[in-house]
C-alpha cells in the first residue's frame, strides 16, 4: 500500500485535513474519505461535469485533479453553495424553474453556474450556454437549466 | 372507481399545477443519496473481472493468487451461484427468460458471450487492492468465432451462441443454401422440429407474426410500391449515474441491498432468483436514481455484492466505471429491417409488410414483438403482415430503452411512408391524414383503437406555424413522422397517513425517476383538499410498502396515481366516519 499524504485545505469555508494516497483524485477523497457525496461521479474522465467543484475561483472536474493538489487551496462544493438560512438564488431558481429531473447532474450545474455568476454577474444567455457546455444533462433539460441561471442572475443583482 | 371520469380536468385544484418538487431541495443541495452515495461501517469494495473476448469458452478460472493478496477478502464466480439447471430442478423452454440466463448474465457460466461480460468478482479492503486482485485471476479461454450482427447470426454456418433455440432442420438448411434470401434463411430456422439429429441449432430465439387482410391482393391493388432495407445500431441508454450496489448478507440469512433502479421489487426478485433465496429474505432500499431510460430494470451487481457479502460477513459495495456501464450493461437493440408499402395514386395505403430482425444480445429477449406491434400502428392498414425475429449476437443482452423496440421500427416504417408520399407528390402530413388510424381501426396485431386523437393531431399540425413557416435560410428542412406506443402498467402500492397537524405522509412503491413523487402527491392533495406541500412523499423499501411494478412504460403517474387517489379516498372516508361516530 502506498504511503498516505497529509493535506490541509479549505472546503466551503472550513479548514479540513485529510490523509490520501497520491493517486487518489479529489473526487474520490471528497466522496470516499470525507463522505461529501453531493459531488457526483458520472464518467470519471472529465466528460460529464457531474463532479464540478470550484478551486480558487476556477471550475474543475474533481475527477481530473489529484487530491494532493488541493493543498492550501480554497474549494467550494455543492454542500457549500447554500446560505446558512436559505438556499442560494441558483438553487432556488433551479427549483422554481423545474431545472432538474433525475438530479444527478444538478450539483455540477449549480456549482459551475455559481462560478460564472460570481465572476461575470452580467453573463448573457450565450455566455451561460458556453460556460455550461462542460456539464451534461442526460434527461436533456438544458433549456430549463439556462432559464434558471438567467433567473438567478437577476435575483443576485438585486441582493 | 366507476364514478370517476378519466381525463376530466374541470374543477381540479392541484392536478395540473406546477408546484416545487418535494425532492428538489435535496437534489439542489447535494443531500440526495444516489446508488453510490452509501458508505457503511466495515464496508468492503468490490471489482469485477470482465471478459476481453466477445465469445469464448471458459476452460478454467484460478483465483488463488488473487485470494493470497493482502486485503483481498473473497472472490466469487458463477460456481458460487446455485445452478438448478444442472440438477434438473429447472425444466423450462430455454428460449424464454430463465434462471440460467439470468444467472449467467450476472456472472458468466460455461462461456463469455460479450466483451465486458462479468467473469469473477473480488471484495477487498479498498478499490485499489480489488483492482490489483483482478490482474491476479488467471482465466483460460478458448476463443470462439464472434457474431456481431443479425445478418452474420443467421448464416447457416454461424457459430451457435446457445443450444436450444430454434433449430435449422437439415432439409431446409440445404434448401436455404440454394436460396440464400434472408427471409428464407429466417424461415428455415423457424421449424419447431426440435427432435433427433436432423437439426442444427440456429441463433434465432423468437419469432412473431401478425397478419390482417390479404397481402398479395393488397399489393396487386397498389399503383406504387416502395420497398427498402434498413440497419440500425445498438445505442446505450447513457444515464449519467453508473450502476452501483451495496449489500449486507446478515447472519440470519436476510439480505439488505442498497441500489438505485427503476423498480426495487424487480431488483429484489431477480436477485433472489440468481442467489437462490426467497424474495422475502431480501430487502432492497431504493436510492435516488440518476437516470435509467429503461436500462436500470435488470440486476447486474446486486447478486454479486450479495454473494461477496455472504462470503465475507461484511457489507460490500461495487460501483461500475463508465466503461463498465457501456460494455457490461444492456443497450438498445441493433436491427436489420425490411419494409414494403403499397399505395394507390390517390394516396391510400393498400398493403404494408415488414420484417424486423432485432438483436437480442447474448440472451433471448429483444423487444421485437413490441416493435412489430408498433410499426404500422398509426395507420389504417387493410392488408398487412409483420414478422419479427429475436436473434442472438455477442453483445450485452439488450435492455429496455424508451418505448423498447418501437423507435427502430418507426424509423423504418416512417421513412418508407415519407418516400411514398414524395413519389405520389402528396404532402406528407396529408398522406398520413388520409391513412391515419382512428376510433374503430383494427391494428395488424389485432386490437381495435378507442378514440386516440391522431387525426386531430395531424390536422392541427397541418395548419401550425411550425409546419408552414419559411425556412429562413439555406440548408434547413422540416420533416414529420408518426409513432405508436402502448404505455405500460402493473400493480402499485401506496400508504397515506394523516398526521396530527393536518399534513399527510405518502409512502409509495414507485422509484421516482423524473418527478412522480409530486405527480402522485397531487392526487392525494386533490382528494383531501390540502396543499401539495402538505403531502410528504417518500419511496418505501421492499419491506415497507406493498409490491409495486417497475417505473417504466410511462406508467407511474397513472398507476401509482390511481393507488394514491384510492388511498386518499379511503383516508377521507375514515375521517368522515370518525366524525360521524364521535362528533365534531
Amino acid at each position: 500500500m502506498s504511503e498516505k499524504v497529509h493535506i490541509e485545505t479549505n472546503i466551503n469555508g472550513s479548514q479540513v485535513e485529510f490523509l490520501c494516497e497520491p493517486r487518489q483524485s479529489l473526487l474520490e477523497v471528497l466522496r470516499d474519505v470525507l463522505d461529501m457525496t453531493g459531488t457526483k461521479e458520472g464518467c470519471n474522465d472529465g466528460n460529464c461535469g457531474a463532479c464540478t467543484v470550484i478551486v480558487d475561483d476556477r471550475i474543475i472536474d474533481s475527477c481530473l485533479m489529484l487530491a494532493v493538489e488541493s493543498q492550501g487551496k480554497k474549494l467550494t462544493t455543492i454542500e457549500g453553495v447554500a446560505y446558512t438560512d436559505r438556499l442560494h438564488p441558483l438553487q432556488q431558481a433551479f427549483l422554481e424553474n423545474a431545472a432538474l429531473q433525475c438530479g444527478i447532474c444538478t450539483p455540477g450545474f449549480i456549482v459551475a453556474a455559481k462560478a460564472l455568476l460570481d465572476r461575470e454577474p452580467d453573463a448573457d444567455e450565450g455566455r451561460i450556454r458556453q460556460w455550461l457546455a462542460g456539464n451534461l444533462c442526460r434527461c436533456t433539460g438544458y433549456d430549463k437549466i439556462v432559464r434558471a441561471v438567467l433567473a438567478a442572475k437577476e435575483t443576485m443583482k438585486n441582493e | 372507481m366507476s364514478n370517476i371520469e378519466v381525463g376530466k380536468s374541470d374543477g381540479l385544484k392541484f392536478v395540473g399545477s406546477r408546484p416545487i418538487r418535494h425532492d428538489g431541495l435535496e437534489k439542489v443541495t447535494g443531500q440526495a443519496r444516489y446508488g453510490a452515495d452509501i458508505n457503511l461501517p466495515q464496508m468492503l469494495y468490490g471489482k469485477i473481472l470482465r471478459s476481453p473476448y466477445a465469445h469464448a469458452r471458459i476452460k478454467s478460472i484460478d483465483f488463488s493468487r488473487a485470494l493470497a493478496l493482502e486485503g483481498v477478502q473473497a472472490v466469487v464466480t458463477s460456481a458460487d451461484l446455485p445452478r438448478p439447471w444442472l440438477t434438473g430442478e429447472m425444466e423450462i423452454d430455454p428460449k424464454l427468460v430463465n434462471t440460467k440466463f439470468a444467472s449467467n448474465n450476472v456472472l458468466a457460466g460455461e462461456k463469455v458471450l460479450y466483451q465486458g461480460h462479468a467473469v469473477a468478482a473480488v471484495a477487498a479492503s479498498n478499490v485499489y487492492i480489488a483492482e490489483k486482485a483482478l490482474d491476479l485471476i488467471d482465466v483460460s479461454y478458448e476463443i470462439l468465432p464472434t457474431i456481431l450482427d443479425v445478418m452474420q447470426s443467421i448464416e447457416i454456418d454461424a457459430e451457435v451462441i446457445h443450444d436450444g433455440m430454434f433449430p435449422y432442420p437439415k432439409s431446409d438448411l440445404i434448401a436455404s443454401k440454394f436460396n440464400s434470401s434472408l427471409i428464407n434463411n429466417f424461415r428455415s430456422g423457424m421449424s419447431n422440429n426440435r427432435e433427433g439429429d436432423d437439426s442444427k441449432w440456429s441463433n434465432i430465439a423468437g419469432y412473431y407474426i401478425q397478419e390482417i387482410g390479404d397481402l398479395d391482393r393488397g399489393f396487386a391493388e397498389a399503383d406504387v410500391v416502395v420497398e427498402r432495407e434498413y440497419n440500425t445500431g445498438s445505442v446505450h441508454q447513457g444515464y449519467i449515474e453508473p450502476h452501483s450496489a451495496t449489500a449486507i448478507w446478515n447472519r440470519d440469512g436476510k439480505v439488505t441491498i442498497w441500489c438505485s433502479s427503476q423498480g426495487h421489487f424487480g431488483m429484489r426478485d431477480q436477485t433472489a432468483q440468481v442467489v437462490g433465496i426467497s424474495s422475502s429474505d431480501i430487502k432492497v432500499i431504493p436510492m435516488e436514481i440518476g437516470g435509467g431510460f429503461g436500462g436500470k430494470t435488470t440486476v447486474y451487481l446486486e447478486p454479486v455484492v450479495a454473494m461477496l457479502s455472504k462470503k465475507t460477513g461484511r457489507p460490500v459495495k461495487i460501483t461500475m466505471t463508465r466503461q463498465e456501464v457501456f460494455e457490461g450493461t444492456g443497450p438498445t437493440l441493433g436491427s436489420y429491417m425490411k419494409v414494403k408499402i403499397g399505395a394507390t395514386n390517390d394516396g391510400m395505403i393498400t398493403a404494408a409488410q415488414a420484417l424486423l430482425a432485432y438483436e437480442a444480445g447474448a440472451f433471448p429477449g429483444s423487444p421485437v414483438n413490441m416493435g412489430a406491434q408498433c410499426i404500422f400502428a398509426p395507420y389504417d392498414i387493410p392488408n398487412g403482415k409483420v414478422e419479427g425475429f429475436d436473434i442472438l449476437v455477442n453483445k450485452p443482452k439488450v435492455a429496455a430503452y424508451r418505448a423498447p423496440g418501437a423507435p427502430a421500427a418507426a424509423f423504418a416504417g416512417e421513412t418508407v411512408i415519407d418516400e411514398l408520399s414524395s413519389k405520389l407528390n402528396i404532402d406528407p402530413l396529408l398522406f398520413r391524414l388520409k391513412n391515419s388510424a382512428k376510433e374503430g381501426t383494427r391494428r395488424i396485431s389485432g386490437p381495435v383503437f378507442p378514440r386516440i386523437g391522431f387525426l386531430e393531431t395531424v390536422e392541427a399540425s397541418r395548419s401550425h406555424p411550425h409546419y408552414l413557416s419559411d425556412f429562413g435560410g439555406p440548408n434547413r428542412g422540416r420533416g414529420v413522422a408518426a409513432g405508436f406506443w402502448f404505455n405500460g402498467s402493473g400493480p402499485s402500492s401506496v400508504i397515506v397517513n394523516a398526521n396530527a397537524d393536518g399534513t399527510v405522509s405518502l409512502i409509495e412503491g414507485s422509484p421516482d425517476i423524473g418527478g412522480t413523487r409530486v405527480a402522485v402527491a397531487m392526487h392525494v392533495a386533490e382528494v383531501l383538499g390540502i396543499p401539495i406541500a402538505d403531502v410528504h412523499p417518500s419511496i418505501g423499501d421492499t419491506d415497507s410498502i406493498g409490491f409495486t411494478s417497475m417505473t417504466g412504460g410511462s406508467s407511474v403517474a397513472f398507476k401509482t396515481g390511481w393507488a394514491a387517489y384510492q388511498a386518499a379516498q379511503d383516508l377521507k372516508k375514515q375521517m368522515i366516519d370518525e366524525l360521524l361516530t364521535y362528533g365534531m
